[in-house]
């Protein structure tokens, strides 16, 4: 049994790291589409007229080498984590991203627990209370939520609370100048965590709840629901053990795929909240037009997806012993 | 037809089919009533709204006119998404349709592409895209196509899987009818409904990622839309709030509209979830 | 005695826009203790509602209009809902008719049957177990340790029904209601279901409401029988008197439509010295399912060496359960499926290998008429175009086309308005008119009946199989009949083959077949055709009354 599931895991890896490497390659290419010179692409703004790096780049990718040799060169390069080097902070652009890695994974953590929750709690409510008054309240809520640009719910969130009710703090991570440490530290990060987080995963929450709630509804419309009530159970009862567990599987399947909309939401919060992040990279990459580091980190978020598709399909095959290892 | 009887008694989306008929027709007469550009600096910067009759949403952080900007911005709004689903349907239907009718290695070569679609972060491959191929209406309107297609491609394959057994199109395999009859003729018209029900669902999409794009500053610089007229604002948030916060509604009306409008066509064109049950 | 179960003046309100105002109106019986009362009807005559009713389980639309449901006591019509979901489960308990989706699939068994002794006991977790465990024994599945442990997709549809029996079994209800139990299973199975059923009724004098459409399966088990329809009761009365001393109209058309168990004498033909329009030599075909990188999937031998002969104006039977195969011989037949290996030769040419525009011609020579007749009419196309679209498609012009359609609009007695109809206007009965209308509008020689008669009711199943018959002779048509009700096979079959597992097990002369079974599976599936015993005796083939067509 345990022997199969790490079968069935290493074939799903296998399956992630070949969608790794077209991506790569797809970067690849990217690049050579751009108009313009590739090492000048590369380099971004900032870089393009220091002829020394520009030649540094050109030897490190092999851009005078016919191309076959240079997408070579390119995917041996990122097998090494070699992504190349910014010109701006001077530093490898893996090192870079993987500094702010853990900012963003703290965020995108945090609002996808906090989206589920609550997107399930509230699916199950409507559904309980199908044609009532909190069903009609929470499908509202939930439409309006879908229908709200996150950028924009972030900007008036941190109006409302952090300019007008002075609550709870609108930019960065840290408070700046302070030196906290030990739970001092942990709970000034989580001060500043409340806004991004609540502001990305409110528009989660909506789809995870407009998700149960029809998924409620078509499971407790199937036989075996029938079952339960014939068997004098308590419709709250029925609900909770039989429907439930039913109804949930769809939702995590949409949970992983949603995943990587959850890094692309990222790049709007942590630009609006300074969250010093990988989406703050990818702005600030795309405003230096540093097209090496804002590829990096597209490469990087699509690994991060890959990877939490891998964990979501281990856990769809651990709750439904219907599938077949 | 029975559907639009169905559709025209669900109040919630007529509200939002009637927004959505209004939107088209400022987006279509509105640059005859104001003519010009919105770019233009007409008055003093930051008017507020409702104190200039004549600039009646007030002026920005450059003078320019906020209702002519929300005005041009509809245009681009609707235009862009429209267009880039119309292409994603092109994209996603075909590729749907040939996995999931002919299936084995063709379904396998053709999912694997589009899991791969899938699984790249959308958003982060629109900014890339637009990005590198400089942010004009033309690459905006390609990437957000480009990333949109996958589910169109999944739903329609998932369409075919399930109706190219059923037996209406065995009889027509077994008349003799080319496989491109069968596609076109027996199985594509009754996949139409849930494609409809998508499809108005992507233009919602499609106007928030539009918006986005645009927040970002990656919209077409010549072209006014609602994303960079909140992205322009930003930093004076705190002297004028309703520069950012005008064109967030604008936005999260007509997404809304369109949401609405799709679960009004859910409705009707699946009934399973309207509760209305054959006994 | 006095009755358990009480139902008087029972009406029940359908919600607006049905095709009746009341799905049962002023229904009136009793149960009592220790019987087996079948409620036959046919699909919509509301046979399930009372049920329903009584378990608290009707749709939130449709309401109790009028009347009483009387137990020990108690009107479950009015009953505080607290009160009627102690009774549920615990003194009435009802099984389903589709076990393989009555059980939750993210459930082991244990747990979903000792549900039942946690809802109405306070047993310890200890307790139940053991009477889990004993219970799964009292209904006869192999293994029941391991059964406990297992999850409902391990086990087969016979398996899950006895599941469910178990459960509804488990705190000795006064009272069990039946819907359809044995409906969604093969005929072996059902045989041995109702054995257990019966059984079990047997051991724990419990009463059984017994729901079903079937009256071989009345004639098995019932002691008493209530006829329904469409909503009204028409007739109540032992099960000997109904069956064999029908009084309303209605009885008697059910009872005639359906097919005696002997097969009538056939003119033999002498096939020796004729050759077959169709033969099927060796033929393979393999299924293989789930294989990945990492694993081989199963494979499932679907046809097994399959060869017979067919000719013009006979009809051959294929028979056997699900799983037997005999629905992918038929779909290699007409080629819908490619076959591994073996020769399928019509008129004289192999056809097994063409494809394309090769196969084009050979495609009209063999047709299929479709099990389901929702499924087998697209739903967007009108009848004219559904049955003219196959002469256009071979090269006809659109005009004649379209006038051979009315022309075989006639032939299966469907009027010429039908034209311009869309299927969804159109009974069950007469949309498969229109599917034998399509596969003729090619002008056959071989016509494959794949379980055309299946999903129709009883009375419908007659004019159908009516219509075949005479339309074989009238166009000398060779006709394979894929079928699994040996009824229907005994009647309408020159020849049968038996197929268990993709292998043939025993061919022949129909009559010879049903009278003296040689392989020991077809005498065990003659031998659980539910009220064998009953109306065997009949050889002349009842009067078939005509649907009215609309």
């Amino acid at each position: 049994m345990s022997i199969k599931i790490l079968l069935y895991i290493a074939g799903r890896a296998v399956k992630g790291l070949l969608v790794l490497l077209v991506i790569a390659v797809f970067n690849f290419f990217l690049i050579r589409a751009a108009p313009g010179d590739p090492a000048q692409v590369m380099a971004g703004e900032a870089g393009a007229t220091d002829e020394v790096f520009l030649q540094q780049l050109r030897e490190q990718f092999g851009l005078d080498q016919p191309l076959y040799y240079q997408l070579w060169v390119y995917i041996n390069n990122m097998l090494h984590f070699d992504m190349g080097i910014t010109y701006r902070q001077q530093m490898p652009v893996f090192d870079l991203i993987m500094d702010r890695m853990p900012a963003t994974l703290l965020l995108t953590g945090a609002a996808f627990v906090l989206s589920l929750l609550l997107g399930v709690l509230a699916g199950v409510v409507a559904a309980a209370k199908h044609r009532k008054w909190p069903d009609s309240a929470i499908t509202v809520a939930a439409l309006v939520f879908y229908a709200t640009p996150l950028f924009w719910l972030a900007m008036m969130a941190s109006l409302l609370f952090s300019v007008y009710l002075d609550w709870l703090p609108s930019f960065g991570m840290q408070t700046v100048g302070e030196d906290f440490a030990g739970w001092d530290k942990v709970r000034d990060i989580g001060i500043h965590l409340v806004l991004p987080a609540a502001t990305l995963g409110l528009f989660f929450t909506a789809v995870y709840a407009r998700m149960t709630r029809t998924s409620m509804i078509e499971t407790s419309r199937l036989d075996f629901v029938k079952t339960a009530k014939a068997k004098g159970m308590k419709p709250s009862r029925v609900l909770y053990r039989h429907v439930l567990r039913n109804a949930l599987l769809p939702v995590v399947t949409l949970a992983g795929l949603q995943a990587g909309q959850l890094i692309g939401g990222a790049v709007l919060t942590e630009t609006v909240f300074a969250w010093p992040g990988i989406g703050r990279l990818m702005f600030d990459a795309l405003f230096q037009r540093d097209y090496n580091l804002l590829l990096g980190v597209f490469f990087i978020s699509s690994a991060m997806v890959v990877l939490f598709n891998l964990i979501t399909d281990v856990i769809y095959c651990v709750v439904d012993p219907r599938i077949e290892l | 037809m029975n559907i639009i009887k169905t559709l025209s008694q669900n109040k919630v989306a007529m509200v939002g089919f009637a927004v959505l008929v209004m939107l088209i027709l400022v987006a279509v007469l509105g640059p005859y009533v104001y003519e010009g550009t919105p770019w233009k600096m007409v008055q003093r910067p930051f008017i507020p709204p409702f104190e200039n009759s004549s600039y009646l949403l007030g002026t920005d952080i450059l003078g320019r006119d906020v209702l002519a900007g929300l005005i041009y911005g509809t245009r681009i709004s609707l235009l862009v998404s429209f267009v880039s689903t119309v292409i994603a349907l092109l994209i996603g239907i075909p590729l749907g349709a040939y996995a999931g009718y002919f299936g084995g290695w063709v379904d396998e070569v053709l999912m694997r592409f589009t899991e791969i679609f899938q699984t790249v972060p959308s958003f982060a491959l629109a900014i890339v895209l637009v990005a590198i191929f400089e942010p004009s209406v033309y690459s905006i309107t390609g990437a957000i196509a480009l990333v949109s297609w996958p589910p169109v491609a999944r739903l329609v394959r998932g369409e075919f899987l399930r109706l190219r057994n059923q037996e209406y199109v065995l009889a027509a395999k077994l008349n003799g009818q080319s496989n491109r009859n069968i596609i076109l003729k027996e199985i594509l018209p009754n996949s139409l409904s849930p494609i409809i029900v998508l499809a108005s669902l992507m233009v919602a999409t499609a106007i928030l990622l539009e918006s986005s794009l645009a927040f970002l500053g990656l919209g077409d610089p010549e072209i006014m839309s609602w994303g960079y007229m909140i992205g322009s604002s930003r930093t004076v948030i705190r002297q004028a709030w309703w520069l950012s916060f005008i064109p967030g509604v604008a936005i999260a009306v007509t997404v809304l509209a369109l949401n609405l409008l799709g679960e009004g066509l859910n409705d009707a064109l699946n009934p399973k979830l309207s509760g209305k049950r054959e006994s | 005695m006095t009755p358990l179960l009480k139902v008087e003046n029972l009406s029940i309100r359908l919600p607006e826009g049905a095709d009746r105002e009341f799905a049962i109106s002023n229904v009136n019986y009793d149960l009592l203790p220790g019987e087996i009362l079948c409620v036959v009807g046919e699909s919509g005559s509301g046979k399930s509602m009372t049920a329903n009713a009584i378990m608290g389980l009707l749709p939130a639309t449709i309401e109790v209009n009028r009347g009483t449901i009387i137990f020990d006591g108690y009107d479950l019509v009015s009953l505080e809902e607290r009160r009627a979901r102690a009774l549920r489960g615990n003194r009435i308990s009802m099984i389903f008719q589709e076990p393989m989706t009555a059980l939750n699939p993210l459930m082991r068994i244990a747990d979903q049957i000792s549900e039942v002794f946690l809802i109405h006991t306070d047993m310890t977790s200890k307790e139940r177990e053991t009477r889990t465990l004993a219970l799964l024994e009292d209904v006869g599945l192999p293994d029941p340790e391991k059964m406990m442990r297992a999850y409902p997709h391990q086990l087969s549809g016979g398996q899950r029904q006895r599941v469910m029996i178990a459960m509804a079994l488990a705190l000795e209800p006064s009272v069990l209601i039946a819907d359809e139990p044995t409906t969604a299973l093969d005929v072996t199975t059902q045989a041995q279901i109702l054995k257990l059923i019966k059984d079990l009724q047997k051991k724990h004098n419990t009463a059984v409401m017994f729901i079903t459409h079937d009256f071989g399966v009345v004639a098995e088990i019932a002691d008493r029988v209530v006829v329904m329809e469409k909503g009204i009761m028409v007739e109540i009365g032992s099960r000997d008197e109904v069956l064999n001393n029908p009084q309303h109209s209605y009885t008697q058309k059910l009872i005639a439509a359906v097919p005696p168990l002997t097969a009538p004498e056939r003119i033999s033909h002498k096939q020796s010295d004729r050759t077959p329009v169709l033969s099927v030599n060796n033929l393979y075909k393999t299924f293989s399912t789930g294989g990945s990188w990492f694993r081989k999937g199963r494979v499932v031998k679907a046809v097994d060496n399959v060869s017979f002969d067919l000719y013009r104006g006979e009809t051959l039977g294929l028979v056997g359960e699900s799983g037997s195969g005999k629905s992918t011989v038929s779909r290699c037949v007409v080629r819908l499926l490619d076959s591994d290996s073996g020769e399928i030769v019509l008129g004289g040419s192999p056809i097994q290998l063409l494809k394309g525009r090769d196969l084009a011609p050979f495609r009209k020579r063999i047709q299929m008429v479709f099990q389901d007749p929702y499924g087998s009419l697209n739903p967007r196309k009108t009848i004219g175009q559904i049955i003219a679209d196959g002469p256009i498609a071979q090269g006809m012009s659109p005009k004649d086309a379209m006038a051979k359609a009315v022309e075989l609009l006639e032939l299966v007695e469907l009027p010429a308005a039908a034209l311009d109809r869309y299927p969804h206007e159109f009974s069950g009965g007469q949309r498969q008119r229109v599917g034998i209308a399509r596969a003729l509008a090619h002008d056959p020689e071989v016509l494959v009946a794949d379980e055309a008669i299946s999903a129709l009711d009883v009375s419908v199943q007659a004019q159908i199989l009516d219509l075949i018959e005479t339309l074989k002779k009238r166009l000398n048509l060779a006709v394979l009949f894929v079928v699994h009700d040996l009824r229907v096979a005994a009647q309408v079959c020159d020849r049968v083959i038996v197929m268990q597992r993709g292998k043939i097990v025993e061919s022949g002369n129909t009559r010879q077949v049903f009278v003296s079974p040689n392989h020991a599976y077809t005498k065990s599936l003659i031998a659980s055709i539910p009220g064998a015993h009953w109306r065997s005796g009949k050889d002349a083939k009842p009067p078939i009354p005509q649907e009215v067509v609309a």
